[in-house]
């Protein structure tokens, strides 16, 4: 039997808690790793009560979802915690948000809502803008709407196994273009999945039909994660626990 | 001089290059202070990578020392990545600080920390990628002073063309004297330009300017004399000792990374200084006497430190912890006060001695239990007694026995080889040791899996130290019983599986060895080497010893030396030492006499325990030694 630590197990876990948070500024170069370890000593900074796994190497409970490449910011990473205390989230969310750098804002903490599924079955898609300094609209408008009509844009990803040939094509639900003090912005919905298909591989894809080359390195920001419906649009993953809470408050309210 | 932020010029190469993080600062308890309110601007350097450099203890102290002061500020810089180095030259980006992105040429004062010796070729490559000239002479009223620290500062020589000044010993009041100066001298108008600053700075107490001592050699190529040059700076350069830790409690906001370093923990330095004697050992040597932190002072850093960081482990540092005066008391009473967090104290590589496996099984009580780390460093009890460093052999069993009895799976143990007077027999017994360290492990815990990781590598021998007078092992010898250790742990598989070697080639060691004891006519090898395209040496991905030895060959033989004649070259006793007038405190004839000793094998003891043994730093620095106990004790935090 494997050797087990003595003393008491550790106390479990009585509420679990979904954060959304944002990574700007210089953090955007922050790797998943770097955020990780940087989230975890600002919970303990912070003093949440974090639930803790058993055996020799106690590690906290957090689970975090697909987190965005290294170099790209996002408004939209989220992160689940267990605690051994029950937490009013709001106030959790406001300790979290003053122990992080300011870089990486918590935006928003809500409970678990019970029976509502795992928050990773609610995101299956990432909704991307990417500024393309030196890029004008009138040289991006074209590009898009050539990957839009192709069916196969064949791209060289980078893996752990070297260089491998994908299609970026079918993870794009959705593709446009824009422009913001004469800087083009690519607006683009596309499906996680494996391979996984992220801005640069969408930008490589332009390259590849349209030979769109930006001058200067763009810059990628995830608005929002989601469940893409039918209709196109990307469906807040929170929404099922507010659900849960709002139902909870009006029972309350009726009693 | 603006002091304004390159980070607008930097962003677009972060993005091409590998690890842009450790370039974006920000760190928690990382400061960015406004340039136009100080009169004395430091760029703090640690010259090697940033996951080396940012938890250096040393620069972290002066980084907050002298933000704290109204008229200073410093920000920090490491070496610079080859891929970034190459897109800051294409496109016109200089050497910056983390914090403020500033350009380290804009500075007043260039602070490098040299741990290693092997950082030197990064000193050439940050100044020439700041616009600083390589060569102190070249310099102007604009140029920041380039001033060297570290332990390496105790033998500056061969940077001495590269840097204006070394200071020697600890840095904490030594940088308020400095900047001191600084403001002095600026706000004055800069009277009598570079070389008058530096005359002011050499008259501070333990700052050394080279160039304001002449060198000349005999015909036998050692040293025939240093002479100073002006008669208003020292004869022989003195170092600093600060005298009460207590009241430099530093660092008190540890600088927290986002990116990965190479020590995920924060530290608390419980006492400064070594007084066991061990010959090999540089650090003990120059920073006598010992002096202790409370237990009080401890037990306040640790829960400030703590709340300012939300690491989840404490190292308690010095240079053989479990040596503290109260250290038993100390790790209870931590561990009391910490118990139920997650939270978890280590010493770092410990004497061998049982109770230090109490110690440690104490300290691991609230936290994770990694492996257990001691340091026999000599394989025979024979050459343990040439460095002294005394332990038998059965106690050493015994002790690590222990460890395995109490839980703890994995031991690793610290040997050099290439040790003054060794023999392949004395290495060998490392793998005998090792064997029977196994076989009663698993005996006494009952459990087959056990490990022992033997970790060694080639030793150096130092400046200030018995053994600076030692020829060094040459890398083949190195390799030679490296590779006979290996063939005899491997010899019985049943017992070897559980054994893992770890070492360094003995190549890497000799250059180090050439840059410890070298003098100023080294630095045409150091230059040599970093314009052929040597930085990092300290990486074996990036070491190069045919680069190293090709430029010793063809820099030094118009001298009339070459790389064995400072490394593998026993020197004799009246030697001119190339850092004989740079006063660590040690008296040079204690220190031949004790050399002489360790040939013979002949042990000295504490003088901690025992009567003065007269290395002469006490009275000569005007120190002494301040250890406890001070019967206070930690009362327990109150629950926020």
């Amino acid at each position: 039997m494997a050797r087990q630590p003595e003393g008491p197990p550790p106390p479990p876990t009585v509420q679990k808690l979904r954060i959304r948070y944002a990574k700007r500024g210089r953090l955007r170069f922050a790797s998943h790793r770097d955020l990780a370890r940087t989230l975890e000593r600002a919970l303990r900074r912070a003093q949440v009560p974090m639930a803790f796994s058993a055996g020799f190497s106690p590690h906290p409970k957090i689970s975090y979802l697909g987190a965005a490449p290294t170099g790209a910011a996002s408004e939209a990473e989220y992160v689940e915690i267990g605690v051994s205390v029950r937490c009013d989230p709001e106030a959790l969310r406001l300790a979290l948000d003053a122990a992080l750098p300011v870089d990486v804002a918590v935006l928003e903490c809500v409970e678990a809502g019970e029976g509502t599924g795992s928050l990773a079955d609610r995101i299956d898609t990432s909704v991307w803008r990417v500024e393309l300094p030196g890029v004008t609209l009138a040289e991006l408008q074209p590009a898009v709407e050539k990957f839009l009509a192709s069916d196969v844009v064949t791209v060289a990803k980078r893996t752990k196994n070297g260089l491998k040939d994908i299609n970026a094509r079918p993870a794009v639900a959705g593709a446009s273009a824009s422009e913001e003090a004469g800087c083009a912005i690519l607006h683009v919905v596309v499906r996680q999945g494996t391979p996984a298909v992220r801005p640069d591989d969408v930008l490589a894809a332009l390259t590849a039909v349209a030979d769109l080359r930006p001058p200067l390195p763009p810059r990628a920001v995830r608005e929002a994660q989601g469940r893409l419906d039918d209709n196109g649009t990307v469906a807040d993953p929170l929404g099922p626990d507010r659900a849960v809470r709002a139902r909870c408050q009006g029972e309350h309210a009726a009693v | 001089m603006t002091g304004e932020s390159l980070y607008p010029r930097l962003e677009p190469l972060l993005a091409q290059i590998q690890k842009p993080i450790q370039y974006v600062g920000g760190e928690l308890n990382s400061q960015v202070k406004p340039w136009e309110d100080a009169a004395v601007r430091w760029a703090l350097m640690y010259p090697d990578a940033y996951e080396v450099g940012l938890p250096n203890q040393g620069l972290m102290i002066l980084y907050e020392v002298l933000n704290e002061r109204g008229d200073a500020l410093a920000e920090r810089t490491y070496a610079v990545w080859p891929d970034l180095a190459g897109l800051m030259r294409q496109n016109g980006v200089p050497q910056f600080t983390v914090d403020g992105h500033r350009a380290v040429r804009d500075f007043d004062v260039l602070g490098v920390s040299f741990a290693t010796e092997l950082g030197y070729t990064n000193l050439l490559e940050a100044l020439d990628l700041a616009g600083i000239p390589l060569h102190a002479v070249d310099r102007d009223d604009t140029h920041p002073v380039v001033v060297a620290g570290g332990h390496a500062a105790f033998n500056p020589e061969p940077v001495s063309d590269f840097v204006d000044c070394a200071v020697l010993g600890d840095g904490e009041q030594a940088v308020g004297d400095i900047t001191d100066v600084v403001a002095a001298w600026k706000s004055q108008g800069r009277p009598g330009g570079r070389t008058e600053l530096l005359a002011r700075l050499a008259r501070v107490e333990g700052v050394y300017v080279p160039r304001f001592y002449a060198v000349s050699y005999g015909p036998d190529g050692a040293i025939a004399a240093v002479t100073r040059t002006r008669d208003d700076v020292p004869v022989k350069v003195g170092k600093r000792t600060v005298m009460d830790l207590d009241e430099w409690p530093y660092p008190k906001q540890p600088l927290v990374p986002l990116a990965e370093s190479v020590h995920e923990r924060m530290s608390v330095e419980i006492f400064r200084g070594c007084t066991r004697g061990c010959r090999f050992c540089q650090a003990g040597m120059i920073t006598r006497p010992v002096r202790e932190r409370t237990i009080t002072g401890i037990g306040s850093m640790v829960d400030a430190g703590l709340k300012a960081t939300g690491y989840e482990e404490v190292g308690l540092l010095s240079l053989s912890s479990a040596d503290h005066s109260e250290i038993g008391q100390l790790a209870k009473e931590l561990a009391d006060r910490y118990e139920g967090t997650n939270t978890s104290l280590s010493l770092p590589s410990t004497r061998v001695d049982a109770f230090n496996v109490t110690l440690a099984n104490e300290l691991s009580r609230n936290g994770r239990r990694s492996g257990l780390t001691f340091a026999p460093e000599g394989g025979s009890e024979r050459i343990r007694r040439v460095i002294n460093k005394t332990v038998s052999k059965e106690d050493l069993v015994r002790t690590v026995t222990t460890a395995y009895a109490n839980g703890w799976r994995q031991v690793k143990l610290y040997f050099m080889c290439g040790l003054p007077t060794e023999t392949d027999e004395d290495v060998l017994e490392i793998a005998e040791l090792a064997v029977e360290v196994i076989r009663a492990g698993r005996e006494a815990s009952g459990q087959k899996d056990v490990r022992c990781t033997v970790s060694i590598g080639g030793f150096v021998p130092k400046p200030h130290t018995p053994f600076q007078w030692a020829a060094q092992a040459s890398a083949e010898t190195i390799d030679h019983r490296l590779r006979i250790l290996r063939q005899a742990i491997n010899a019985d598989r049943r017992i070897g599986k559980s054994i893992g070697l770890r070492y360094h080639d003995g190549k890497p060691g000799v250059i180090e060895g050439l840059l410890s004891r070298g003098d100023r006519r080294v630095g045409r090898v150091i230059e040599r080497v970093w314009r052929d395209g040597g930085k990092f040496d300290g990486w074996s991905e990036h070491f190069s010893y045919d680069r190293w030895t090709t430029a010793a060959q063809e820099e030094l033989a118009p001298f009339g030396v070459d790389l064995d004649w400072f490394t593998t070259r026993e020197r004799t006793e009246h030697e001119v030492l190339p850092w004989d007038h740079l006063d660590s405190g040690l008296d040079k004839e204690w220190l031949w006499e004790d050399w002489q000793e360790a040939i013979n094998e002949e042990e000295v003891a504490d003088c901690r325990w025992t009567p003065c043994y007269d290395c002469g730093v006490c009275p000569t620095m005007g120190t002494e030694i301040q250890v406890g106990p001070t019967g206070r004790s930690l009362i327990p935090l109150t629950v926020v």
